[in-house]
Formats: structure tokens, C-alpha cells, sequence
């Protein structure tokens, strides 16, 4: 399992280039590097579905950053700036909330259980009444459109209002002429 | 569990992008990183060692799986987290086209 | 809007209905293979939009399939919420697999499963296309 310990360290160091680095499409580049390793460590952990769905995800997630970022501008100009009075206390007052929700969840996942031994209480009847009842042996396609299919018709809610919320920002009729 | 306090840091890392960046793409940057944390833990914590992946190949075969429930529920979240961003830079466009900066700090000075 | 160089266009004329077979492929599969829904739908809005960066759009074009990906993404949860409606019809429970579940790990199999995902890959694959559409077309705002 060192690797999936690789791959974190490797995702840290990338997500901490994408918050600091000053052009923004470096910066875009290295949330993509964050998103394919998510995937690789998808498939180790088990989960090709999840994985098959968080590459392509992450591809249509890159293009359209890029699109908006090739149409307005790549340089963030607030990093070269000098640090002013109210960042430097957001930035302290943070490190002392992120301390404190640190050792908070450090506490918290004492109580889960540990890596690698799930306890499959509900899971154990899905897997057993899948295929008989359900049918698919996919179980996770049960799980979303069987067992949970309500969760999914939420899904699909939310993915058509942020589809109706896109198209309405983007729309040209209706907008107050200059 | 050192595995789910790496994943904790990721977190931390997407939120010090929300609350102290002032650039607009930076904060959005900070959310896709939280999604991507929270996602990632889930999958880990349904992670049994030596088991296969949920998908049934033989009708009449030992079970040994991981947990699927925990693969349902991000597997619909992943999809969300395009739908909510794809939202979050419309606005930043039409803030960018109103005021031509992506500085939230600039962006509340030029009121009106 | 032009759109890219000739080795671009022509690639992505050979690849693109290769990309979208296989997008077909993984909403077909997705109660038997990993994949389903959302991951062939993700990849069928990816070919259209990899059609659009390769070839460029016009902006009649691009009103055009936007209307048509409009549709497109309300047939899509129109159907899925028509199935989950049929089972509440005949059986009394919403989303109830009401079809026969057919031979196990056979294409013709668990029920309603291939019919949602079906329905879901319609919505998710206009859905995105939609997205994309909407936040590509606005170079035509700024340049007026």
C-alpha cells in the first residue's frame, strides 16, 4: 500500500502548486494533476467505476477552466502583491482554525474504522440480494439505480439546475444593454 | 488511518484556497480540491484489503468485495462537482466581463 | 472560428465515432461492466465537445446545437422519471423493477437497470455539451 501513500504526497505537493503559483493555467494544470492521480488511486483502492467516470470528468473539468481562463486573462495578479494587513491575519486565524480541525479530526477518525477493514453491515445484504433481486453484476449500478435510485433522480435534479443555472448566466437575451 | 489524515491535509489545503486567496479562480481551484478530498476518502474508507471490485463475474462465487455504497455515493457526487463548477465559472465570467479582475478585493471596491 | 490544423481535423475525424461507440458501449454495459450512465455520458459530451474545439463553431451552428442539446437533456430526465413512474404505476412503488430480470451477467438482463442508465446517459452527455456550449459561445459577448 506505499503507493497509494506516493500518490497523496504527490497530490499534496500539486494542490499546494495549484493554490500558490501565479500563472492560473499552471495552476489549472496542476488541479488536473490532483484530479488523474484521485483516479489511479481509484483503481487501487478498488473502484473502476469510480475511476472511468473521474478521468473523463476531470478532462471536461480542464477544457472548460481553460475556456474561461484563455477568455479573460492567466496572470493572478493578487501572489506578487505585497501581503496586507487582512491577509496576514486570514492567514494566521486560519493556521489556528486548521490546527484545531486538524487534531479534531485526527480524533474523529479513531472512531471509523480502520484502513482496510470496512464493515460491510448494510453493504453485506446489497451484495448478497444484488443479483437476485436487481439483477446487474455491476453492484454498484444496483446500488445507484435500484437500491438508491431515489439518491440518483437527486443527482440528476442537481445536475439540471446547474445545467439551467449555466445557460440562464451565459444567455445573451434579456441582458441590460451598455 | 495516516491514509484518511493525508486526505484530511487535502482538505485543508482547498479551504486555505477558499478563505484566503483573493483570486476568483484560485477559490474555485480551492473547491475542486475539497471535492476531490472528501470523494477520495469515501472511496478509502469502503476499502477492504485483499477483496475485489464489486462487479459480479460468476453467479455462483465467493463474495469477497469491497464496499459498494460508499463507490454509489461518490460516483454521483463526482458528476455534481463538474455541474457546480461549470456554475462557479459562469459567474466568475460575468464578474470578470462587469469589472475586468478576478480580485475579490478590487471587486468590492468598484460598487455599482 | 476556424477551428485547429488539418492533422487535428483529420485525426478527430477517424477517432470520433470510435470515441462515441465506446461511449455507447459503457452506457450499454453499465449493469455488467464498470461504467454506466455517467461515465458514457461524460464521454459522449466529450466527443461533441472535441468535435467543437477541432472543427470550430459558428455561432448560428452553435445556437442551433445548443437548442437541440436542450431537448435532448429534458428527454433524457423526462425518461428517467417516466420509468421510475411506470414502477410506481404497476407496482405500487416509485422506482420499482418492474421488468423481468432476464439471464444474470447476459446484456438482457436486470430490468429497468439499462433502461435508466440509458435515460441518464442522454441526460448527463446533453447536459454537459449544454454547459460547455454555454460558457464556449460567450467569446461572441465579449467581442461585441
Amino acid at each position: 500500500m506505499i503507493e497509494l501513500y506516493l500518490f497523496l504526497i504527490f497530490m499534496l505537493v500539486a494542490a499546494i502548486i495549484a493554490t500558490e503559483i501565479k500563472d492560473l493555467l499552471a495552476a489549472v494544470i496542476s488541479l488536473g494533476a490532483v484530479g488523474f492521480s484521485v483516479a489511479i488511486m481509484f483503481i487501487l483502492v478498488q473502484a473502476p467505476d469510480l475511476a472511468i467516470v473521474q478521468i473523463v470528468v476531470e478532462v471536461l473539468t480542464i477544457v472548460i477552466f481553460v475556456a474561461v481562463i484563455l477568455k479573460t486573462t492567466h496572470i493572478d495578479e493578487t501572489i506578487a502583491e505585497k501581503f496586507s494587513g487582512t491577509q496576514v491575519l486570514a492567514t494566521v486565524l486560519y493556521a489556528v482554525f486548521a490546527i484545531l480541525f486538524f487534531i479534531a479530526m485526527v480524533r474523529a477518525m479513531n472512531d471509523i474504522p480502520p484502513f482496510g477493514q470496512a464493515t460491510m453491515r448494510v453493504a453485506g445484504q446489497y451484495i448478497r440480494l444484488g443479483l437476485p433481486r436487481a439483477g446487474g453484476a455491476n453492484l454498484v449500478a444496483d446500488v445507484i439505480l435500484d437500491f438508491r435510485a431515489l439518491d440518483t433522480l437527486g443527482e440528476a435534479t442537481v445536475l439540471f439546475t446547474s445545467v439551467i443555472g449555466v445557460v440562464a448566466l451565459m444567455r445573451k437575451i434579456g441582458r441590460r444593454q451598455k | 488511518m495516516t491514509i484518511f489524515v493525508f486526505c484530511i491535509a487535502l482538505f485543508l489545503i482547498g479551504l486555505y484556497a477558499i478563505v484566503t486567496k483573493r483570486n476568483l479562480i484560485k477559490i474555485i481551484i480551492g473547491f475542486a480540491l475539497i471535492e476531490y478530498s472528501v470523494n477520495l476518502l469515501f472511496a478509502l474508507i469502503g476499502f477492504r484489503r485483499g477483496a475485489l471490485a464489486p462487479i459480479i463475474t460468476k453467479v455462483h462465487s465467493a463474495h469477497n468485495f469491497v464496499d459498494p455504497i460508499p463507490q454509489a455515493l461518490v460516483l454521483t457526487a463526482i458528476v455534481i462537482a463538474l455541474g457546480t463548477t461549470a456554475v462557479m465559472l459562469a459567474i466568475a465570467l460575468r464578474i470578470y466581463e462587469r469589472y475586468k479582475t478576478f480580485d475579490i478585493a478590487k471587486i468590492k471596491k468598484l460598487k455599482g | 472560428m476556424k477551428g485547429m490544423s488539418l492533422i487535428v481535423k483529420t485525426i478527430t475525424n477517424i477517432m470520433i465515432g470510435f470515441i462515441f461507440l465506446y461511449g455507447v458501449y459503457i452506457i450499454l454495459h453499465g449493469h455488467l461492466t464498470p461504467g454506466g450512465g455517467f461515465a458514457g455520458g461524460v464521454i459522449v459530451a466529450g466527443v461533441f465537445v472535441l468535435r467543437y474545439l477541432a472543427f470550430g463553431g459558428s455561432k448560428a451552428g452553435e445556437k442551433k446545437s445548443s437548442i437541440t442539446a436542450s431537448v435532448f437533456e429534458s428527454v433524457g430526465a423526462l425518461l428517467f422519471v417516466i420509468i421510475a413512474l411506470l414502477g410506481l404505476l404497476i407496482a405500487g412503488v416509485f422506482f420499482f423493477n418492474f421488468l423481468p430480470k432476464g439471464t444474470p451477467l447476459y446484456l438482457l438482463s436486470a430490468g429497468i437497470i439499462p433502461f435508466c442508465n440509458i435515460a441518464i446517459g442522454i441526460k448527463v452527455g446533453a447536459g454537459l455539451f449544454s454547459i460547455f456550449l454555454a460558457l464556449a459561445a460567450f467569446k461572441y459577448i465579449m467581442e461585441d
